[in-house]
């Protein structure tokens, strides 16, 4: 294992500003795996902390497979994480919307632009990602429909979900689409939790890459053979938002099989606890994200279920 | 008058309202709408619909069709100074054209789409951010140059900045409006969290005078001292960027020419009491936005200035 300083920004006030990497064997560039770029997404940098962990054991078994190289980058933003705050801490800018980077732009753009050096001419890119909804959901992986993606690499990460996104204007600037625009095969893996680290899934999720790198010949490595993943559209999925708004009641989890009209949880009134809205499942399926504010909002979104 | 036009329900005894102040008079069909506040931490746009409603309604006789003016699109982060919408992290002017189905703040954004739609224009009132100090300035996208321009030139404003299309700008509240031939203009002036009274003044003598010309004010519109609006495709906008990270400190207003080596500002290090950057033009141009927040990194943008290309 290499342990290499990717990148440097002096800061007026702190420390300097550092992104570190941790590459291991040697030849092609076979995968890049990039961890928080978020100062919340502590259970994405966790994994990442736990590959090189298991990479270096791999990488001493002379388990890294030869004439392939893997570089992992647990964190893109440090000093986002140091203080509690989710965006870059000077200007709330969120470096995985300025992808692909602009080298003479803004800091965070520099940053983008830094970093999307470094991971350019992969042949697979993993970022460890969060929803962009508050909440808990299925692990899955995620990736942008851009006419470059390919659905069955995605599955040999043998997690219960593919979910195929459709990009909306804001996604054209996020590292997952510029790695496919720049022929890198690209894959968000979301591993169920932001804010929080939930070892269990990051276990799972550890697994996960590894299984892919070892179907691909990257390291030998014997893992579990995973799910056979189901290919989901985001717009297949099935939307139940707050008709109400007050203290939400939760009465079931990520992954529970539901049934049509089955009580998914209550929205209370905050002064009397007399309930404002049932909130029931619009159809048969599987719960695949809920909000996990105790506070929601008319019209938030509450649950996602993949249909029956 | 006033009228809700979104009722959201917060948790606790609590609505989100975006209202609007609806001025009508004659018998004209033409409406116009003035909005702003979708960044909560710009606050320009609240002098200038505070003035135009006060001129209207005192002024009634003078006004052929209606102009509603909506002072907060985003009145939770107004009231919290929070840029984005609170409780979502998001910037509400990433989110147009919003989605009925979609989350509490994409389907607002999808109301004030309906709301405004069909008008016979929109102005888009913004005041840059905490960051940068902006003179007042129309911002359109080149994909409606042809028709945008000759209304924006009305409004007697600095600078004209016809940028390139970019797809992540197709997310804003002007674009989505224009794709629905809701002609919308976006000014940026001043800094956030700060009103520059005599820009608001400037802005609310071009509104009356695009009114006039729309056919849609007969009343007198404030004599400003007049100004040559720069058009920006007479020229090019260099972008000057921070080479060092450090305190910046200002050497010249903005809306000033300046000249080629001229010293615009500097980035000192307080703890060593060294400069650790002299920011020089390379050439000669009009400075239309310079950095109002001291604390700068490397990249922070300093400043843009647009120079003709003869110059």
């Amino acid at each position: 294992m290499k342990r290499e300083l990717l990148f440097v920004l002096p800061s007026p006030f702190r420390d300097e500003f550092r992104i570190q990497g941790f590459r291991f064997g040697s030849g092609q560039k076979s995968i890049a795996i990039v961890g928080a770029m978020r100062g919340d997404e502590l259970q994405q940098q966790f994994i990442c902390s736990q590959l090189v962990s298991t990479l270096q054991d791999l990488e001493e078994k002379g388990d890294i497979a030869a004439g392939h190289e893997i570089l992992v980058i647990p964190s893109v933003n440090p000093f986002a994480m140091n203080i509690g705050k989710r965006f870059w801490a000077m200007d709330n800018t969120d470096i995985n919307r300025m992808f692909p980077g602009y080298s003479l732009g803004e800091t965070t753009q520099r940053i983008a632009a830094a970093l999307f050096e470094q991971i350019q001419g992969y042949r697979f890119g993993v970022q460890m990602s969060s929803y962009y909804l508050p909440g808990d959901y299925i692990p899955h992986v995620r990736m942008m429909h851009t006419g470059y993606e390919d659905i069955e690499l995605a599955q040999g990460f043998g997690l219960q979900y593919t979910l195929l996104r459709t990009p909306r204007p804001f996604d054209t600037t996020t590292l997952n689409y510029n790695w496919q625009i720049w022929e890198t095969q690209a894959f968000s893996v979301c591993s169920g939790h932001t804010g929080v680290i939930d070892t269990e899934s990051a276990v799972d999720t550890v697994s996960a890459v590894l299984r892919f790198m070892s179907l691909h010949g990257i390291i030998h490595c014997r893992t579990h053979p995973g799910y056979f993943s189901e290919v989901l559209r985001e717009e297949d999925l099935i939307t139940v938002k707050a008709r109400r708004a007050g203290i939400l009641y939760c009465m079931c989890k990520p992954d529970d099989s539901v049934r049509r009209d089955q009580i998914l949880a209550r929205v209370l009134d905050p002064y009397d606890g007399s309930v404002r809205w049932e909130v029931r499942a619009p159809a048969d399926g599987t719960v695949f994200f809920i909000h996990d504010k105790t506070l929601v909002l008319e019209n938030s979104m509450l649950f996602r279920i993949i249909p029956s | 008058m006033i009228k809700t036009v979104i009722s959201t329900e917060l948790p606790v005894d609590e609505h989100l309202l975006i209202r609007k102040n609806s001025i009508s008079g004659g018998s004209g069909k033409k409406r116009i709408c003035l909005v702003t506040g979708t960044h909560g931490d710009e606050l320009e746009g609240q002098y200038v619909c505070y003035r135009i409603a006060q001129i209207l309604q005192s002024n009634l006789a003078d006004l052929d069709g209606t102009v509603d003016i909506y002072p907060a699109l985003n009145p939770l982060g107004i009231d919290s100074i929070t840029r984005g919408i609170p409780n979502f992290d998001l910037d509400m002017n990433r989110i147009f054209p919003g989605d009925p189905m979609g989350s509490m703040a994409e389907n607002t954004a999808h109301s004030i789409i309906e709301e405004l739609r069909g008008a016979d224009l929109v102005i888009d009132i913004h005041s840059s951010n905490i960051f940068l100090y902006e003179v007042p300035q129309v911002r359109i996208n080149q994909l409606n140059a042809d028709s945008l321009v000759p209304l924006a030139s009305m409004l007697n404003l600095d600078f004209l900045w016809v940028h390139e299309a970019a797809t992540v700008l197709e997310a804003t509240l002007a674009y989505s409006l224009n794709s629905l031939d809701t002609p919308t203009l976006v000014v940026e002036m001043g800094v956030g969290m700060r009103i520059t009274q005599s820009y608001g003044e400037q802005l609310v003598s071009g509104i009356l005078n695009l009114m006039r010309h729309m056919g849609v004010w007969k009343g007198a519109v404030p004599e400003l001292e007049e100004r040559h609006t720069i058009l920006s495709t007479t020229g090019t906008v260099d972008f000057i960027n921070a080479s060092a990270s450090g305190v910046f400190i200002p050497l010249i207003e903005h809306s000033n020419h300046a000249e080629a080596g001229q010293v615009i500002g500097r980035i000192v290090d307080p703890l060593h009491g060294t400069v650790l950057q002299d920011v020089k033009l390379e050439r000669p141009g009009f400075v239309f936005t310079i950095r109002a927040y001291p604390v700068v990194y490397e990249g922070s943008l300093l400043a843009r200035v647009f120079r003709e290309d003869n110059a």
